[in-house]
């Protein structure tokens, strides 16, 4: 089905790889270069970390991230549930500084020039690259939840779909809630950030509640028609566990909020609720969505999956969720990790002069956890077509658990682990 | 069943010997994309629960790549991930992850 053949080259200048980067020169018979990586989350610091590691040194790296520290999404929804806390998602950046040697600097990139090839930073002036990366995840369309679009607002209904403080809002306002009390989640039209991500926070909400106030409830407010991922295994868990306590209503988007009264306006219907939980529609990071480069939907960046590069952009590879995904192919950190690595040997290749890798392949897991220790997980592998100029999933290949199960609980926390050092240590 | 396997893992060896890509850094590229559950080159988070596969041989690795493609080994997850890879792919991979220390 898929060919090993090597043919029909992509063509790439060395001009990248001969340009003087502010770190002068190549080592040994090793291209050099100066690499940029706007963003260090699952995909920006692993291709950090991955070209550092695979150029043996001889390229240089600089992260610029805006937090002080790397937070996880991944697992965040144990902490809202109250299984886990902060710390346990919280890792600082040194090793990829003192280990890796990493330049990792906090600020914000507020513009870049794609022909000069510089970037502008909130706090550092201006910074020249031979290659930027841009793995700057998704930003929250306000505007499509009208009442949510100012930060006051934004303080009261979280979305806690970033990881950070956030995360431990709406678990203080879970906490704060009355025994009968009503906590409501709000999923977006797909494509949106980790598809089974919002189910899983709904269980792990549930599996809250039913210990330390039975009486209240969980209802999910779906725009989508029906459940985004691992459907029979969601809703088998939420009839064995926890029946009559998560109620699922699809075609229920979320128009507007009223935030004095904690109530979610949809199309024909109002509902109130004690925590109200509106994950807003997304779309690419702004350095991305806002910098000239083609864009998918108005939304996502279109991107050539043998180099993760831009489409219209050259020299300019973005990563993870701001990307107008493949076929299949969802939305997650397990994912950004992977387009890191794949744009971390593209990119060596192109600023040595050599030719890509012209068969990329990715591939994903999802574990969601069911209660504090079960877990289900969706897996897929995408190889690249040459026809369709595509990574596709592999029929036949991936798939999810049979059922939920404990053993899956304590794999997800070892991949948990195992994809954190893969980034950052 | 096992006549069947042994022939596969004879095809998944074969193809791995033939297998001399003319990207030198094709295998590395591959088994990267195990890394996230099995370590940076294969080195596991020690106590983390999943196998390191560095330094495995080549022959043990394809062996029980083959056992989840088949069935024979029971898996939670590497049976649907296995067979998302060519033969030629896992051979590739075996042979990086048997070349690290
Ligand atoms: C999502 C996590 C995940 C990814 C990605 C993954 N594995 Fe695994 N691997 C596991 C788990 C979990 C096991 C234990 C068997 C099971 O439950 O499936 C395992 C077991 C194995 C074993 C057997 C180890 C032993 O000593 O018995 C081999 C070999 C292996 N994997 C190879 C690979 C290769 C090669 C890749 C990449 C193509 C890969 N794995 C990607 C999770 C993963």
């Amino acid at each position: 089905m898929f060919q090993m053949k090597r043919r029909d080259f992509l063509k790439v200048g060395a001009a990248a790889g001969a340009m003087a980067s502010m770190y002068g020169c190549a080592v040994g018979n090793k291209a050099g270069g100066h690499v940029v990586v706007v963003g260090g989350g699952f995909g920006g610091a692993t291709v950090a970390k991955y070209l550092r590691m695979w150029s043996e040194g001889a390229v240089q790296v600089t992260l610029i991230e805006r937090n002080p520290t790397f937070i996880s999404c991944p697992i965040s929804n144990l902490v809202i549930g109250g299984v886990k806390d902060m710390a346990d998602i919280t890792i600082s950046y040194e090793n990829l500084k003192n280990h890796w040697g990493v330049r990792v600097i906090q600020d914000e990139v507020t513009g870049l020039d794609a022909v000069k090839h510089t970037i502008k930073l909130a706090k550092g002036g201006d910074m020249s690259y031979d290659r930027l990366v841009l793995s700057p995840g998704v930003d929250f369309m306000f505007d499509q939840v009208p009442g949510l679009n100012n930060a006051d607002a934004q303080s009261k209904v979280l979305h806690a779909w970033k990881a950070g403080p956030q995360t431990v809002a709406l678990r203080q306002q879970l906490e704060a809630m009355k025994d009968g009390g009503v906590y409501a989640i709000s999923i977006p039209k797909a494509p949106y950030r980790c598809p089974p991500g919002p189910y899983e926070r709904a269980c792990l909400v549930a599996n809250y509640l039913k210990k330390h106030k039975p009486k209240s409830k969980v209802v999910i407010l779906d725009a989508n028609e029906d459940v985004q991922s691992k459907k029979p295994l969601f809703t088998k868990a939420w009839n064995d566990l926890y029946k009559g306590l998560i109620e699922y209503r699809n075609n229920s988007e979320v128009k507007d909020v009223e935030v004095a009264s904690n109530t979610a306006i949809l199309e024909f219907d109002k509902f109130k609720a004690d925590v109200l939980n509106v994950i807003p529609p997304h779309q690419a990071g702004s350095i991305a969505a806002k910098s000239g480069l083609k864009l998918v939907n108005n939304r996502w960046v279109d991107i050539n999956w043998q180099s993760m590069e831009s489409t219209n952009t050259p020299g300019i590879h973005v990563l993870g969720d701001a990307v107008f995904p493949a076929p299949t192919m969802p939305k997650s950190g397990h994912m950004a990790n992977q387009h890191g690595k794949l744009a971390a040997a593209a990119i060596l290749n192109l600023l040595a002069g050599q030719e890509i890798n012209p068969t990329p392949v990715v591939m994903n897991t999802c574990y969601s956890f069911v209660d504090e220790k079960n877990v289900i997980h969706v897996a897929s592998v995408h190889q690249y077509d040459e026809k369709t100029k595509l990574v596709q999933p592999v029929k036949g290949a991936g798939g999810v658990s049979v059922a939920r199960n404990e053993l899956e609980g304590k794999v997800a926390m070892a991949w948990a682990k195992n994809i954190w050092a893969d980034m950052l240590a | 069943m096992k006549v069947f396997t042994s022939t596969f893992v004879a095809a998944l060896l074969l193809a791995a010997g033939t297998a001399h890509a003319a990207d030198p850094n094709l295998g590395r590229n591959l088994a990267a994309t195990c890394a996230n559950c099995h370590g940076t080159n294969g080195k596991a988070v020690k106590g983390s629960g999943i196998d390191s596969l560095a330094g495995e041989s080549k022959e043990k690795l394809l062996q029980k790549l083959a056992d989840f493609r088949s069935g024979d080994k029971p898996a939670s997850i590497m049976h649907q991930i296995a067979k998302g890879y060519t033969n030629e792919q896992l051979g590739l991979i075996a042979e990086y992850f048997a070349a690290q220390k």
